[in-house]
Protein backbone atom coordinates (compact mmCIF):
# COMPACT_ATOMS: atom_id res chain seq x y z
CA UNK A 1 0.00 0.00 0.00
CA UNK A 2 2.82 2.10 1.11
CA UNK A 3 4.76 1.59 -1.86
CA UNK A 4 1.65 1.70 -4.25
CA UNK A 5 1.39 5.48 -2.56
CA UNK A 6 4.57 6.47 -3.34
CA UNK A 7 5.39 5.87 -6.57
CA UNK A 8 1.39 7.38 -7.24
CA UNK A 9 2.74 9.92 -5.93
CA UNK A 10 6.33 10.18 -7.34
CA UNK A 11 4.65 9.45 -11.10
CA UNK A 12 2.47 12.78 -10.61
CA UNK A 13 4.40 14.81 -9.50
CA UNK A 14 6.71 14.11 -12.30
CA UNK A 15 4.37 14.77 -14.95
CA UNK A 16 3.49 17.97 -13.62
CA UNK A 17 6.80 19.18 -13.44
CA UNK A 18 7.26 17.93 -16.81
CA UNK A 19 4.25 20.00 -17.98
CA UNK A 20 5.32 23.02 -15.95
CA UNK A 21 9.12 23.26 -17.59
CA UNK A 22 8.16 22.27 -20.97
CA UNK A 23 5.66 25.03 -21.46
CA UNK A 24 8.24 27.11 -20.00
CA UNK A 25 10.91 25.95 -22.47
CA UNK A 26 8.94 26.63 -25.72
CA UNK A 27 8.28 30.16 -24.77
CA UNK A 28 11.64 30.56 -24.09
CA UNK A 29 12.33 29.02 -27.29
CA UNK A 30 9.80 31.31 -29.25
CA UNK A 31 11.28 34.29 -27.92
CA UNK A 32 14.81 33.29 -28.63
CA UNK A 33 13.91 32.19 -32.01
CA UNK A 34 12.54 35.69 -33.28
CA UNK A 35 15.50 37.27 -31.51
CA UNK A 36 18.16 35.34 -32.85
CA UNK A 37 16.32 35.45 -36.74
CA UNK A 38 15.76 39.45 -36.00
CA UNK A 39 18.71 39.94 -34.29
CA UNK A 40 20.58 41.67 -37.14
CA UNK A 41 17.42 43.88 -38.30
CA UNK A 42 17.30 44.80 -34.88
CA UNK A 43 19.25 48.71 -35.31
CA UNK A 44 17.97 52.11 -33.88
CA UNK A 45 16.52 52.73 -37.45
CA UNK A 46 13.91 50.06 -36.91
CA UNK A 47 12.62 51.69 -33.94
CA UNK A 48 13.86 55.43 -34.69
CA UNK A 49 12.41 55.36 -38.45
CA UNK A 50 9.44 55.17 -40.53
CA UNK A 51 9.89 53.32 -44.05
CA UNK A 52 11.94 55.12 -46.56
CA UNK A 53 12.39 54.67 -49.97
CA UNK A 54 12.20 51.77 -51.12
CA UNK A 55 12.38 50.15 -47.23
CA UNK A 56 10.26 46.66 -48.76
CA UNK A 57 13.45 45.78 -51.04
CA UNK A 58 15.74 46.16 -48.15
CA UNK A 59 16.34 49.80 -47.96
CA UNK A 60 16.65 52.61 -45.45
CA UNK A 61 14.05 53.01 -42.51
CA UNK A 62 12.17 51.34 -39.52
CA UNK A 63 8.82 50.26 -38.53
CA UNK A 64 8.38 53.38 -36.36
CA UNK A 65 4.57 53.69 -38.41
CA UNK A 66 3.57 50.65 -36.99
CA UNK A 67 4.97 50.50 -33.71
CA UNK A 68 2.75 54.05 -33.25
CA UNK A 69 0.33 52.70 -34.71
CA UNK A 70 0.01 49.68 -32.56
CA UNK A 71 0.38 51.00 -29.60
CA UNK A 72 -2.64 53.97 -30.68
CA UNK A 73 -5.07 51.17 -31.77
CA UNK A 74 -4.27 49.13 -28.63
CA UNK A 75 -4.45 52.44 -25.83
CA UNK A 76 -7.17 53.48 -27.31
CA UNK A 77 -9.11 50.24 -27.28
CA UNK A 78 -8.10 49.44 -24.03
CA UNK A 79 -9.05 52.44 -22.91
CA UNK A 80 -12.67 51.91 -24.20
CA UNK A 81 -12.64 48.73 -22.63
CA UNK A 82 -11.72 49.71 -19.57
CA UNK A 83 -14.38 52.84 -19.78
CA UNK A 84 -17.29 50.04 -20.48
CA UNK A 85 -15.83 47.14 -18.72
CA UNK A 86 -15.34 48.79 -15.33
CA UNK A 87 -19.08 49.08 -14.86
CA UNK A 88 -20.34 45.93 -16.63
CA UNK A 89 -18.14 43.86 -15.05
CA UNK A 90 -19.35 45.63 -11.35
CA UNK A 91 -23.14 46.05 -11.96
CA UNK A 92 -22.93 42.16 -13.21
CA UNK A 93 -21.58 41.86 -9.29
CA UNK A 94 -23.34 44.15 -7.66
CA UNK A 95 -26.93 45.05 -9.07
CA UNK A 96 -27.91 41.87 -10.24
CA UNK A 97 -27.01 39.49 -7.14
CA UNK A 98 -30.35 38.47 -7.06
CA UNK A 99 -31.14 37.65 -10.79
CA UNK A 100 -29.20 34.47 -10.83
CA UNK A 101 -30.44 33.50 -14.35
CA UNK A 102 -29.78 36.54 -15.91
CA UNK A 103 -26.20 36.93 -14.71
CA UNK A 104 -25.79 33.62 -16.36
CA UNK A 105 -27.15 34.41 -19.47
CA UNK A 106 -25.20 37.83 -19.56
CA UNK A 107 -22.08 35.76 -18.56
CA UNK A 108 -22.51 33.01 -21.73
CA UNK A 109 -22.96 35.70 -24.29
CA UNK A 110 -19.90 37.50 -23.09
CA UNK A 111 -18.27 34.12 -23.23
CA UNK A 112 -19.45 33.74 -26.71
CA UNK A 113 -18.26 37.10 -27.53
CA UNK A 114 -14.14 36.46 -25.88
CA UNK A 115 -14.47 33.17 -28.31
CA UNK A 116 -15.18 34.73 -31.50
CA UNK A 117 -12.58 34.45 -33.72
CA UNK A 118 -11.02 38.42 -34.43
CA UNK A 119 -11.82 38.23 -38.37
CA UNK A 120 -15.25 37.90 -37.72
CA UNK A 121 -14.94 41.32 -35.87
CA UNK A 122 -12.61 42.56 -38.86
CA UNK A 123 -15.33 41.76 -41.19
CA UNK A 124 -18.38 43.40 -38.98
CA UNK A 125 -16.35 46.10 -38.90
CA UNK A 126 -15.40 46.30 -42.17
CA UNK A 127 -19.04 46.21 -43.05
CA UNK A 128 -19.95 48.30 -40.98
CA UNK A 129 -17.50 51.09 -42.25
CA UNK A 130 -18.72 50.63 -45.68
CA UNK A 131 -22.40 51.25 -44.58
CA UNK A 132 -20.94 54.39 -43.14
CA UNK A 133 -19.09 55.09 -45.36
CA UNK A 134 -15.57 55.18 -43.75
CA UNK A 135 -12.24 54.69 -45.10
CA UNK A 136 -9.80 52.39 -43.49
CA UNK A 137 -8.54 54.52 -40.24
CA UNK A 138 -7.22 54.62 -36.78
CA UNK A 139 -10.79 55.39 -35.31
CA UNK A 140 -12.19 52.72 -37.11
CA UNK A 141 -9.22 50.14 -35.76
CA UNK A 142 -9.27 51.47 -32.70
CA UNK A 143 -13.28 50.62 -32.22
CA UNK A 144 -13.03 47.25 -33.66
CA UNK A 145 -9.82 46.37 -31.61
CA UNK A 146 -12.43 47.70 -28.57
CA UNK A 147 -15.13 45.47 -29.28
CA UNK A 148 -13.17 42.28 -29.34
CA UNK A 149 -11.17 43.27 -26.32
CA UNK A 150 -13.94 44.41 -24.24
CA UNK A 151 -15.59 41.23 -22.97
CA UNK A 152 -12.30 40.25 -22.13
CA UNK A 153 -11.86 42.66 -19.44
CA UNK A 154 -15.58 42.32 -18.19
CA UNK A 155 -15.43 39.03 -17.77
CA UNK A 156 -11.79 38.67 -16.53
CA UNK A 157 -12.45 41.10 -14.24
CA UNK A 158 -15.65 39.53 -13.29
CA UNK A 159 -14.27 36.38 -12.41
CA UNK A 160 -12.29 38.34 -9.79
CA UNK A 161 -15.26 40.13 -8.42
CA UNK A 162 -17.12 36.78 -8.44
CA UNK A 163 -14.96 35.33 -5.94
CA UNK A 164 -15.19 37.98 -3.42
CA UNK A 165 -16.65 36.79 0.05
CA UNK A 166 -19.88 37.86 0.35
CA UNK A 167 -18.98 39.00 4.07
CA UNK A 168 -17.34 41.91 2.36
CA UNK A 169 -19.99 42.71 0.99
CA UNK A 170 -22.19 42.70 3.89
CA UNK A 171 -19.56 44.83 6.02
CA UNK A 172 -20.00 47.72 3.18
CA UNK A 173 -23.34 47.81 3.24
CA UNK A 174 -23.64 47.30 6.86
CA UNK A 175 -20.99 50.26 7.24
CA UNK A 176 -23.89 52.52 5.66
CA UNK A 177 -22.63 52.07 1.67
CA UNK A 178 -25.06 52.18 -1.05
CA UNK A 179 -24.30 49.11 -3.76
CA UNK A 180 -22.46 52.08 -5.94
CA UNK A 181 -20.31 53.01 -3.11
CA UNK A 182 -19.40 48.85 -2.35
CA UNK A 183 -18.72 48.75 -6.04
CA UNK A 184 -16.62 51.33 -6.60
CA UNK A 185 -15.12 52.15 -3.19
CA UNK A 186 -14.59 48.65 -1.72
CA UNK A 187 -14.77 45.82 -4.74
CA UNK A 188 -13.31 47.55 -7.30
CA UNK A 189 -9.76 47.77 -4.67
CA UNK A 190 -10.38 44.62 -3.46
CA UNK A 191 -10.51 42.88 -7.36
CA UNK A 192 -7.20 45.61 -8.38
CA UNK A 193 -5.20 42.49 -9.04
CA UNK A 194 -7.98 41.00 -11.43
CA UNK A 195 -8.81 44.41 -13.14
CA UNK A 196 -5.15 44.87 -14.14
CA UNK A 197 -4.77 41.22 -15.24
CA UNK A 198 -7.86 42.02 -17.34
CA UNK A 199 -6.39 45.12 -18.91
CA UNK A 200 -2.79 43.31 -19.38
CA UNK A 201 -4.86 40.44 -21.36
CA UNK A 202 -7.09 42.57 -23.35
CA UNK A 203 -4.11 44.86 -24.12
CA UNK A 204 -2.24 42.11 -25.10
CA UNK A 205 -4.93 40.89 -27.60
CA UNK A 206 -5.71 43.82 -28.78
CA UNK A 207 -1.49 44.82 -29.96
CA UNK A 208 -0.87 41.51 -31.06
CA UNK A 209 -4.29 40.94 -33.44
CA UNK A 210 -3.73 41.05 -36.80
CA UNK A 211 -7.06 40.17 -38.53
CA UNK A 212 -9.34 42.61 -37.27
CA UNK A 213 -7.22 46.02 -37.99
CA UNK A 214 -6.42 44.32 -41.35
CA UNK A 215 -9.37 45.74 -43.02
CA UNK A 216 -9.92 48.17 -40.16
CA UNK A 217 -7.02 50.29 -39.52
CA UNK A 218 -5.74 49.62 -42.92
CA UNK A 219 -1.54 50.38 -43.41
CA UNK A 220 0.75 52.85 -44.09
CA UNK A 221 4.08 54.30 -43.97
CA UNK A 222 3.14 57.37 -42.01
CA UNK A 223 2.57 58.00 -38.73
CA UNK A 224 -1.16 59.06 -37.83
CA UNK A 225 -1.76 62.42 -36.98
CA UNK A 226 -5.84 62.51 -37.01
CA UNK A 227 -8.19 59.94 -35.82
CA UNK A 228 -9.39 59.09 -39.95
CA UNK A 229 -6.00 58.93 -40.99
CA UNK A 230 -5.19 54.73 -41.70
CA UNK A 231 -2.92 53.39 -39.23
CA UNK A 232 0.05 50.95 -39.23
CA UNK A 233 0.71 47.98 -37.28
CA UNK A 234 3.22 45.80 -35.85
CA UNK A 235 1.23 42.45 -36.65
CA UNK A 236 0.12 43.84 -39.77
CA UNK A 237 4.23 44.78 -40.32
CA UNK A 238 5.18 40.87 -39.52
CA UNK A 239 2.95 39.49 -41.73
CA UNK A 240 3.91 41.60 -44.98
CA UNK A 241 7.66 41.59 -44.40
CA UNK A 242 7.28 38.09 -43.79
CA UNK A 243 5.79 37.13 -47.43
CA UNK A 244 8.71 38.69 -48.96
CA UNK A 245 10.92 36.62 -50.88
CA UNK A 246 14.48 39.03 -49.58
CA UNK A 247 15.86 37.39 -46.75
CA UNK A 248 16.70 41.09 -45.39
CA UNK A 249 12.95 41.93 -45.55
CA UNK A 250 11.91 39.02 -43.83
CA UNK A 251 14.74 39.62 -41.05
CA UNK A 252 12.74 43.05 -40.19
CA UNK A 253 9.81 40.88 -40.00
CA UNK A 254 11.53 39.22 -37.04
CA UNK A 255 12.68 42.29 -35.39
CA UNK A 256 9.36 43.90 -35.70
CA UNK A 257 7.76 40.57 -34.03
CA UNK A 258 10.77 40.84 -31.40
CA UNK A 259 9.71 44.59 -30.31
CA UNK A 260 5.99 43.49 -30.23
CA UNK A 261 7.17 41.24 -27.99
CA UNK A 262 9.32 43.29 -26.05
CA UNK A 263 6.20 45.76 -25.82
CA UNK A 264 4.22 43.05 -24.18
CA UNK A 265 6.85 41.99 -21.61
CA UNK A 266 7.22 45.78 -20.99
CA UNK A 267 3.45 45.92 -19.95
CA UNK A 268 3.23 42.75 -18.21
CA UNK A 269 5.92 43.71 -15.78
CA UNK A 270 4.55 47.10 -15.06
CA UNK A 271 1.05 45.24 -14.44
CA UNK A 272 2.83 42.78 -12.39
CA UNK A 273 4.16 45.72 -10.40
CA UNK A 274 1.09 47.67 -9.90
CA UNK A 275 -1.00 44.95 -8.51
CA UNK A 276 1.18 44.07 -6.45
CA UNK A 277 1.15 47.53 -4.72
CA UNK A 278 -2.29 47.68 -4.59
CA UNK A 279 -2.96 43.99 -3.37
CA UNK A 280 -1.44 44.76 0.03
CA UNK A 281 -4.46 46.08 1.32
CA UNK A 282 -6.90 43.24 0.34
CA UNK A 283 -7.91 40.89 2.30
CA UNK A 284 -6.82 37.42 1.50
CA UNK B 1 -29.99 55.86 29.01
CA UNK B 2 -31.98 57.95 25.99
CA UNK B 3 -29.57 60.71 26.71
CA UNK B 4 -25.94 58.76 26.80
CA UNK B 5 -26.24 58.05 23.61
CA UNK B 6 -26.30 61.45 22.13
CA UNK B 7 -23.88 62.96 24.81
CA UNK B 8 -21.49 63.21 22.30
CA UNK B 9 -22.36 65.83 19.54
CA UNK B 10 -19.31 65.66 17.37
CA UNK B 11 -21.67 63.80 15.13
CA UNK B 12 -24.85 64.28 13.51
CA UNK B 13 -27.00 62.13 15.02
CA UNK B 14 -29.26 59.26 12.89
CA UNK B 15 -32.82 59.99 13.57
CA UNK B 16 -33.62 58.85 17.39
CA UNK B 17 -37.06 58.00 16.17
CA UNK B 18 -40.24 57.51 18.45
CA UNK B 19 -39.51 54.85 20.30
CA UNK B 20 -36.04 55.81 21.78
CA UNK B 21 -36.54 55.46 25.24
CA UNK B 22 -35.72 52.77 27.88
CA UNK B 23 -39.29 51.56 28.28
CA UNK B 24 -39.69 50.34 24.58
CA UNK B 25 -38.08 47.52 22.75
CA UNK B 26 -35.77 49.00 20.18
CA UNK B 27 -36.37 46.00 18.13
CA UNK B 28 -39.79 44.73 17.18
CA UNK B 29 -39.89 41.46 15.12
CA UNK B 30 -43.24 40.33 13.96
CA UNK B 31 -44.54 37.14 12.35
CA UNK B 32 -41.25 36.91 10.41
CA UNK B 33 -40.82 34.09 8.22
CA UNK B 34 -37.88 33.46 5.97
CA UNK B 35 -38.02 30.85 2.82
CA UNK B 36 -35.02 29.85 0.82
CA UNK B 37 -37.21 28.15 -1.82
CA UNK B 38 -39.04 24.86 0.00
CA UNK B 39 -37.22 25.74 2.85
CA UNK B 40 -38.69 27.35 5.56
CA UNK B 41 -35.58 28.70 7.43
CA UNK B 42 -37.56 31.27 10.45
CA UNK B 43 -40.94 29.94 11.27
CA UNK B 44 -43.56 33.00 12.37
CA UNK B 45 -40.41 35.01 14.81
CA UNK B 46 -42.00 37.49 17.14
CA UNK B 47 -39.22 38.86 19.19
CA UNK B 48 -39.12 41.83 21.41
CA UNK B 49 -35.21 43.23 21.60
CA UNK B 50 -34.93 45.75 25.17
CA UNK B 51 -32.79 48.85 24.55
CA UNK B 52 -29.50 49.18 25.96
CA UNK B 53 -29.06 45.53 27.04
CA UNK B 54 -27.56 42.20 25.75
CA UNK B 55 -29.55 40.51 24.43
CA UNK B 56 -27.94 36.53 23.50
CA UNK B 57 -29.21 34.18 20.48
CA UNK B 58 -28.83 30.99 21.63
CA UNK B 59 -29.59 27.56 19.04
CA UNK B 60 -27.44 24.48 17.22
CA UNK B 61 -25.78 25.57 14.36
CA UNK B 62 -28.88 25.93 11.36
CA UNK B 63 -31.71 26.77 13.43
CA UNK B 64 -31.23 30.62 11.78
CA UNK B 65 -29.32 32.56 14.00
CA UNK B 66 -27.85 34.27 11.55
CA UNK B 67 -30.32 34.40 9.24
CA UNK B 68 -32.30 36.41 11.98
CA UNK B 69 -29.64 39.04 12.14
CA UNK B 70 -29.45 39.30 8.62
CA UNK B 71 -32.85 40.08 8.65
CA UNK B 72 -32.55 43.28 11.10
CA UNK B 73 -30.32 45.24 8.55
CA UNK B 74 -31.85 43.59 5.43
CA UNK B 75 -28.61 42.31 4.64
CA UNK B 76 -30.83 39.34 3.33
CA UNK B 77 -31.05 41.49 0.15
CA UNK B 78 -28.21 40.29 -1.08
CA UNK B 79 -29.27 37.10 -1.38
CA UNK B 80 -31.61 36.41 -4.55
CA UNK B 81 -32.91 32.99 -2.97
CA UNK B 82 -34.14 34.04 0.35
CA UNK B 83 -37.59 35.66 0.63
CA UNK B 84 -38.87 37.49 3.37
CA UNK B 85 -42.30 38.52 4.76
CA UNK B 86 -43.23 39.98 8.12
CA UNK B 87 -42.27 43.02 9.93
CA UNK B 88 -39.22 44.09 11.50
CA UNK B 89 -39.25 47.52 13.44
CA UNK B 90 -36.51 49.26 14.11
CA UNK B 91 -36.85 52.13 16.34
CA UNK B 92 -40.08 53.08 14.51
CA UNK B 93 -39.67 52.17 10.79
CA UNK B 94 -40.73 48.96 9.57
CA UNK B 95 -37.40 48.33 7.87
CA UNK B 96 -38.63 45.40 5.64
CA UNK B 97 -41.74 48.21 4.12
CA UNK B 98 -39.74 50.90 4.28
CA UNK B 99 -37.47 51.34 0.55
CA UNK B 100 -35.74 54.68 0.87
CA UNK B 101 -32.69 54.81 2.33
CA UNK B 102 -31.80 51.49 3.45
CA UNK B 103 -27.88 52.67 3.50
CA UNK B 104 -28.99 55.00 6.52
CA UNK B 105 -31.26 52.77 8.01
CA UNK B 106 -28.23 50.21 8.23
CA UNK B 107 -26.05 52.72 9.99
CA UNK B 108 -28.31 52.56 12.98
CA UNK B 109 -26.93 48.77 13.04
CA UNK B 110 -23.14 47.87 13.45
CA UNK B 111 -22.37 44.49 12.37
CA UNK B 112 -19.15 42.08 13.37
CA UNK B 113 -19.51 39.08 11.93
CA UNK B 114 -18.36 35.57 12.89
CA UNK B 115 -14.73 36.61 11.26
CA UNK B 116 -13.51 39.95 10.43
CA UNK B 117 -13.35 41.69 6.90
CA UNK B 118 -11.13 44.06 6.75
CA UNK B 119 -12.05 46.56 4.08
CA UNK B 120 -9.24 46.32 1.47
CA UNK B 121 -7.81 50.02 2.73
CA UNK B 122 -5.50 51.20 5.68
CA UNK B 123 -6.59 50.54 9.33
CA UNK B 124 -7.11 54.77 9.05
CA UNK B 125 -9.37 54.54 6.24
CA UNK B 126 -11.40 51.39 7.46
CA UNK B 127 -12.10 53.48 10.74
CA UNK B 128 -12.97 56.59 8.60
CA UNK B 129 -15.19 54.67 5.77
CA UNK B 130 -18.00 55.08 7.72
CA UNK B 131 -17.57 58.43 8.93
CA UNK B 132 -16.93 59.63 5.74
CA UNK B 133 -19.99 57.98 4.55
CA UNK B 134 -22.12 60.13 6.81
CA UNK B 135 -21.27 63.59 4.80
CA UNK B 136 -17.76 64.12 7.16
CA UNK B 137 -14.97 65.54 5.11
CA UNK B 138 -13.27 67.97 7.59
CA UNK B 139 -10.09 66.39 8.28
CA UNK B 140 -9.67 67.14 12.24
CA UNK B 141 -12.94 65.57 12.80
CA UNK B 142 -12.51 62.46 10.57
CA UNK B 143 -8.94 62.17 12.41
CA UNK B 144 -10.66 62.33 16.16
CA UNK B 145 -13.23 60.24 15.69
CA UNK B 146 -11.07 57.30 14.00
CA UNK B 147 -7.99 57.86 17.43
CA UNK B 148 -11.59 58.10 20.06
CA UNK B 149 -13.31 55.07 18.71
CA UNK B 150 -9.93 52.92 18.46
CA UNK B 151 -8.93 53.57 21.69
CA UNK B 152 -12.69 52.81 22.85
CA UNK B 153 -11.87 49.40 21.74
CA UNK B 154 -8.53 49.28 22.87
CA UNK B 155 -6.94 49.31 19.86
CA UNK B 156 -5.15 52.35 19.82
CA UNK B 157 -2.10 52.00 21.80
CA UNK B 158 -0.80 49.06 19.41
CA UNK B 159 -1.84 50.36 15.82
CA UNK B 160 -1.58 54.37 16.40
CA UNK B 161 2.22 54.12 14.83
CA UNK B 162 0.95 52.10 11.83
CA UNK B 163 -2.61 54.06 11.32
CA UNK B 164 -1.70 54.05 7.54
CA UNK B 165 -0.78 50.83 7.27
CA UNK B 166 -2.92 47.57 4.99
CA UNK B 167 -5.38 46.71 7.84
CA UNK B 168 -5.20 42.80 6.59
CA UNK B 169 -2.05 43.16 8.39
CA UNK B 170 -3.28 43.05 12.01
CA UNK B 171 -3.81 39.34 13.34
CA UNK B 172 -7.42 38.22 13.54
CA UNK B 173 -8.26 39.21 17.00
CA UNK B 174 -6.97 42.79 16.07
CA UNK B 175 -8.88 43.28 12.64
CA UNK B 176 -12.19 41.61 14.92
CA UNK B 177 -11.70 45.01 17.18
CA UNK B 178 -10.53 47.07 14.11
CA UNK B 179 -14.37 45.83 12.56
CA UNK B 180 -15.78 47.10 16.24
CA UNK B 181 -14.46 50.23 16.33
CA UNK B 182 -15.41 50.83 12.27
CA UNK B 183 -18.83 50.14 13.32
CA UNK B 184 -19.25 52.08 16.23
CA UNK B 185 -17.46 55.02 14.41
CA UNK B 186 -21.36 55.37 12.56
CA UNK B 187 -22.62 55.81 15.73
CA UNK B 188 -25.22 52.85 15.13
CA UNK B 189 -27.96 51.97 18.16
CA UNK B 190 -27.30 48.63 17.66
CA UNK B 191 -24.79 46.18 17.78
CA UNK B 192 -25.50 42.72 16.02
CA UNK B 193 -22.76 40.08 16.90
CA UNK B 194 -22.71 36.80 15.00
CA UNK B 195 -20.24 34.43 16.89
CA UNK B 196 -17.84 37.35 17.15
CA UNK B 197 -15.39 35.56 19.27
CA UNK B 198 -15.20 32.36 17.42
CA UNK B 199 -11.90 32.67 15.97
CA UNK B 200 -10.50 34.28 18.83
CA UNK B 201 -8.19 32.98 21.39
CA UNK B 202 -9.41 33.31 24.75
CA UNK B 203 -7.44 36.81 25.67
CA UNK B 204 -8.93 38.58 22.84
CA UNK B 205 -12.27 37.21 23.31
CA UNK B 206 -12.23 38.25 26.81
CA UNK B 207 -11.49 41.56 25.43
CA UNK B 208 -14.20 41.61 23.07
CA UNK B 209 -16.57 40.63 26.07
CA UNK B 210 -15.50 43.11 28.35
CA UNK B 211 -15.95 45.53 25.51
CA UNK B 212 -19.32 44.64 25.26
CA UNK B 213 -20.40 44.70 28.93
CA UNK B 214 -18.99 48.79 28.87
CA UNK B 215 -20.56 49.20 25.41
CA UNK B 216 -24.35 48.35 26.83
CA UNK B 217 -24.54 51.53 28.64
CA UNK B 218 -25.09 53.41 25.18
CA UNK B 219 -25.77 50.36 22.58
CA UNK B 220 -28.09 47.72 22.30
CA UNK B 221 -26.51 44.61 22.08
CA UNK B 222 -28.11 41.65 19.99
CA UNK B 223 -25.26 38.77 20.51
CA UNK B 224 -25.06 35.04 18.79
CA UNK B 225 -23.13 32.27 20.78
CA UNK B 226 -22.06 29.06 20.77
CA UNK B 227 -20.29 29.64 23.99
CA UNK B 228 -22.93 28.60 26.88
CA UNK B 229 -20.53 30.42 29.77
CA UNK B 230 -20.29 33.32 27.27
CA UNK B 231 -24.05 33.49 27.17
CA UNK B 232 -24.22 33.35 31.25
CA UNK B 233 -21.83 35.92 31.67
CA UNK B 234 -22.87 38.19 29.16
CA UNK B 235 -26.81 38.27 28.58
CA UNK B 236 -29.29 40.44 30.09
CA UNK B 237 -31.89 38.01 28.14
CA UNK B 238 -31.79 34.93 26.17
CA UNK B 239 -33.73 33.90 23.33
CA UNK B 240 -33.63 30.09 22.56
CA UNK B 241 -33.92 29.31 18.79
CA UNK B 242 -34.48 25.95 17.16
CA UNK B 243 -35.30 24.53 13.53
CA UNK B 244 -36.39 28.37 13.03
CA UNK B 245 -38.71 28.63 15.95
CA UNK B 246 -38.10 30.49 19.00
CA UNK B 247 -38.74 27.83 21.56
CA UNK B 248 -38.05 29.49 24.87
CA UNK B 249 -37.14 33.10 25.83
CA UNK B 250 -36.40 34.93 28.73
CA UNK B 251 -33.79 36.24 32.06
CA UNK B 252 -30.73 34.24 31.93
CA UNK B 253 -31.59 32.96 35.46
CA UNK B 254 -34.12 31.43 34.89
CA UNK B 255 -33.65 29.87 31.38
CA UNK B 256 -30.61 28.25 32.72
CA UNK B 257 -31.41 27.28 35.80
CA UNK B 258 -34.74 26.21 35.29
CA UNK B 259 -35.53 25.42 31.87
CA UNK B 260 -39.20 25.08 30.93
CA UNK B 261 -38.63 22.70 27.43
CA UNK B 262 -37.05 19.68 26.60
CA UNK B 263 -34.71 20.69 23.75
CA UNK B 264 -33.10 23.63 25.73
CA UNK B 265 -32.29 21.23 28.40
CA UNK B 266 -30.94 18.86 26.35
CA UNK B 267 -28.83 22.06 24.62
CA UNK B 268 -27.48 22.84 28.08
CA UNK B 269 -26.58 19.92 29.66
CA UNK B 270 -25.64 18.14 26.56
CA UNK B 271 -23.06 20.98 25.58
CA UNK B 272 -21.50 20.64 28.38
N1 LIG C 1 -28.87 31.99 1.33
C1 LIG C 1 -29.38 30.83 1.73
N2 LIG C 1 -29.89 29.96 0.84
C2 LIG C 1 -30.40 28.78 1.23
N3 LIG C 1 -30.44 28.39 2.50
C3 LIG C 1 -29.94 29.21 3.42
C4 LIG C 1 -29.37 30.47 3.10
N4 LIG C 1 -28.94 31.07 4.22
C5 LIG C 1 -29.22 30.21 5.20
N5 LIG C 1 -29.82 29.09 4.74
C6 LIG C 1 -30.28 27.95 5.55
O1 LIG C 1 -30.98 28.44 6.64
C7 LIG C 1 -30.69 27.70 7.79
C8 LIG C 1 -30.21 28.64 8.89
O2 LIG C 1 -28.96 29.16 8.57
P1 LIG C 1 -28.20 30.17 9.51
O3 LIG C 1 -26.92 30.52 8.87
O4 LIG C 1 -29.11 31.28 9.86
O5 LIG C 1 -27.95 29.25 10.79
P2 LIG C 1 -27.21 29.60 12.13
O6 LIG C 1 -28.18 29.40 13.23
O7 LIG C 1 -26.53 30.92 12.03
O8 LIG C 1 -26.13 28.42 12.19
P3 LIG C 1 -24.63 28.48 12.73
O9 LIG C 1 -24.73 28.40 14.20
O10 LIG C 1 -24.03 27.23 12.17
O11 LIG C 1 -24.00 29.71 12.24
C9 LIG C 1 -29.67 26.67 7.41
O12 LIG C 1 -30.33 25.46 7.23
C10 LIG C 1 -29.13 27.17 6.10
O13 LIG C 1 -28.79 26.10 5.27
MG1 LIG D 1 -24.51 31.56 11.93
Amino acid sequence: MNWRKKTEELVAREIMRFSTYSLILILVFIIAVIFVKGFRALTPDMVLKTPQGGFYYGGEGGVLNAIVGSIYIACGATLIAIILGIPAALYINVSLTKYKRLKNIIRFFLDALWGIPSIVYGAFGFTLMLLMGMNASLISGIIVVALLITPIVVRTFDEILSTIPRGLHEASLALGSTRTEMAYRVLFKQGFSGFITAVLLAFGRGIGDAASVLFTAGYTDLIPTALDEPAATLPLAIFFQLSSPIPEVRERAFAAAAILTIIILIISLAARFLSARYSKTNLR
Amino acid sequence: MYTSVITDTTLPEVNLGIRGNGHHPIVSIQRLNVYAGNHHILKNINLDIPKNKITVLLGPSGCGKTTLLKCMNRLTDLYHELKVTGDVWIDGDNILKSNDNIAALRQKMGLLSQRPYPLPMSIFKNVAYGIKLKGIYDKKLIQYNVEKYLREVGLWEEVKDRLHQPAVGLSIGQQQRLCLARGLAVRPQIILADEPTSALDPISSKIIENLFKELKKNYTIILVTHVLRQAVRLADHVVFMSYGEIIEEGAPADLFKNPATEKLREYIYDGN
